[in-house]
């Protein structure tokens, strides 16, 4: 059975569009979609290397423009966006690895924090190229339905999830685990520790590119403070993964489920205004302080008080 | 087999061994004694490449291991077994074991070895799919000196293996240094546990203060006036 859920969610998603849902719903299951291939994209570094990044704002706010600005400079369609953002963030990850991933632990999320910022600040800034806060917009989008939306997210995510789950069965997967484990002890048995975490870097951060790519697609408009934010995007990816449960497979998928429906949820709660953030933030304290490794972590944990419950009905009965 | 010629270490600014030098021959135990903060586990840092000399060199069998990677030492055949074990407390034993064994001969070897190793310490090999941070702290010590033997090292480092372990554990870990070398291995120890690293060292080097003040065979220094009142307390 357990073997199959992937195979089951995905049969169901595939055929969720016959169902006529309104385009609101629509639009959400396309949010939680993005959203889990983000977190997955991190995933891979920040939970399964444990290397924490705050500036996934950059990968994600780079594939957008990547898609962006082939429209708009060269007037090719923005689609072409998804395989040449491979391409840059591959790039752009060398880059940002070969510099920053000698730096560990909390020195390493804090130069990712400067990266997001950075890219955000020369978006705003290069107006000429970028357009800057103006943003870009495609004049025509491919689909005015939102099934084939619907349809391409889906496969980008299951292909993010087929390939996540390769890698980590790879001796890549071994890797990465021991770096987080121990990095000291993995350098000492012979693995490049830099050059393994840059290996991570680039599947993640072309993960979140292809992410981005899509988005740009799909909304049809990005600025700088759309893509490239802090709390909004770096941040929200980090709770993301907490959320679900960072270093497993379905981790990413549920955080990505809660966060979206929760987020929805708390804003339409009628006359309390600004103040769903906090409500939002509350919530978000209590799953930290009561399931610190995420929903899918500490799944026994939550599942344990009520098979408990049930075992003591059982036992009134008798 | 490996020369330690008048090297200086640096943590920053503030300099923590001053012109050491010493040698480590082919099948031979050598042990580094010495009181907390004296410089004995930063000389197995240096040696291992996560510090490196400001001055002075290090070779062995030849080659200039304080210019190697610290990842690619292992293939010049030094493993460091590093102080307090340093497993992946999320993988099992085996697979802990399996990781000491990623390149070259070692990986060709994985399967042979790994029985010399369960031969070594059938504790391991009971628990083989426990994870590796559910072990006691002797069962991790076995597992952190059975990695490293994982790696087929012609020079194993131990840094401090009996720290945090029972009377009876401690006895049971020289017991295994004491086949490790009877199995080929040349040994460099670090030990604050002078009495039994001296019993089993062929020669040892007393670290005070970042310098080395006494060397000898291990049995010449456990009759050493100096050693005696300083480290073993009669």
């Amino acid at each position: 059975m357990k073997k199959f859920l992937p195979l089951i969610v995905f049969a169901l998603l595939c055929i969720v569009p016959f169902f006529g849902l309104s385009t609101y719903v629509m639009h959400i299951l396309i949010l939680v979609l993005i959203w889990s291939v983000i977190g997955m994209g991190w995933n891979i570094l920040g939970g399964y290397t444990g290397q924490v990044s705050f500036g996934h704002a950059a990968f994600f706010g780079m594939g957008a423009y990547a898609a962006g600005l082939l429209y708009q400079h060269l007037g090719i369609s923005a689609w072409w966006g998804l395989p040449v953002c491979v391409l840059i963030l591959t790039a752009l990850s060398l880059i940002v690895g070969y510099i920053c991933l000698r730096l560990r632990g909390a020195y390493f999320a804090l130069a990712t924090l400067a990266l997001g910022e950075i890219c955000r600040v020369a978006a705003e800034n290069l107006v000429d190229f970028t357009k800057g806060n103006m943003g870009i917009m495609l004049r025509e989008r491919t689909w005015v339905d939102k099934t084939w939306y619907f349809y391409i997210i889906l496969l980008i995510a299951a292909g993010t999830y087929i390939l996540i789950k390769m890698v980590m069965e790879s001796k890549l997967g071994y890797y990465f685990v021991a770096i987080r484990e121990d990095q000291d002890a993995a350098e000492s048995l012979g693995i490049n520790t830099t050059f393994y975490k840059t290996i991570s870097l680039c599947i993640s951060g072309v993960l979140t590119g292809i992410a981005g790519a899509y988005y740009m697609n799909y909304m049809g408009y990005i600025d700088p403070s759309t893509v490239f934010p802090l709390s909004e995007v770096s941040i929200a990816t980090v709770v993301v993964v907490m959320v679900g449960g960072a270093a497993t497979y379905w981790g990413p998928i549920v955080g990505a489920v809660i966060m979206v429906f929760l987020a929805e949820e708390i804003r339409s709660i009628p006359f309390i205004g600004a103040a769903h953030q906090t409500i939002f933030g509350i919530i978000l304290i209590l799953i930290i302080m009561f399931l610190p490794n995420g929903i899918v972590g500490d799944f026994r944990k939550l599942i344990k008080p009520l098979s408990r419950a049930k075992r003591e009905c059982h036992h009134e009965f008798n | 087999m490996l020369e330690i010629k008048n090297i200086d270490v640096f943590y920053g600014d503030v300099q923590v061994i001053w012109d050491i030098s010493f040698e480590v021959k082919q099948s031979e135990i050598v042990a580094l004694i010495g009181a907390n903060g004296a410089g004995k586990s930063t000389t197995l840092k240096t040696i291992s490449g996560i510090l490196r000399p400001k001055k002075g060199e290090i070779l062995f069998n030849g080659i200039a291991i304080h210019k190697v990677e610290p990842y690619k030492l292992i293939e010049t055949g030094i493993v460091h077994v590093p102080e307090g074990r340093r497993l992946f407390v999320e993988m099992t034993v085996e697979e802990n074991l399996d990781m000491g064994s990623l390149k070259g001969e070692a990986k060709t070897d994985r399967g042979k070895t790994r029985a010399l190793v369960y031969e070594i310490f059938p504790r391991l090999l009971e628990r083989k799919k426990q994870l590796a941070g559910t072990l006691s702290g002797g069962e991790q010590q076995m597992l952190a000196i059975g990695r490293g033997l994982m790696g087929k090292p012609k020079l194993q480092m131990f840094d401090e293996p009996s720290l945090g372990l029972s009377p009876i554990l401690v006895k049971d870990i020289f017991n295994v240094i004491k086949r490790i070398k009877e199995e080929g291995t040349t040994v460099l120890i670090v030990e604050q546990n002078v009495k039994q690293t001296l019993a089993i060292a062929d020669r040892a080097y007393v670290l005070e203060n970042g310098r080395i003040v006494i060397q000898g065979t291990g049995e010449s220094l456990l009759n050493n006036e100096h050693v005696k009142t300083a480290y073993l307390g009669v």
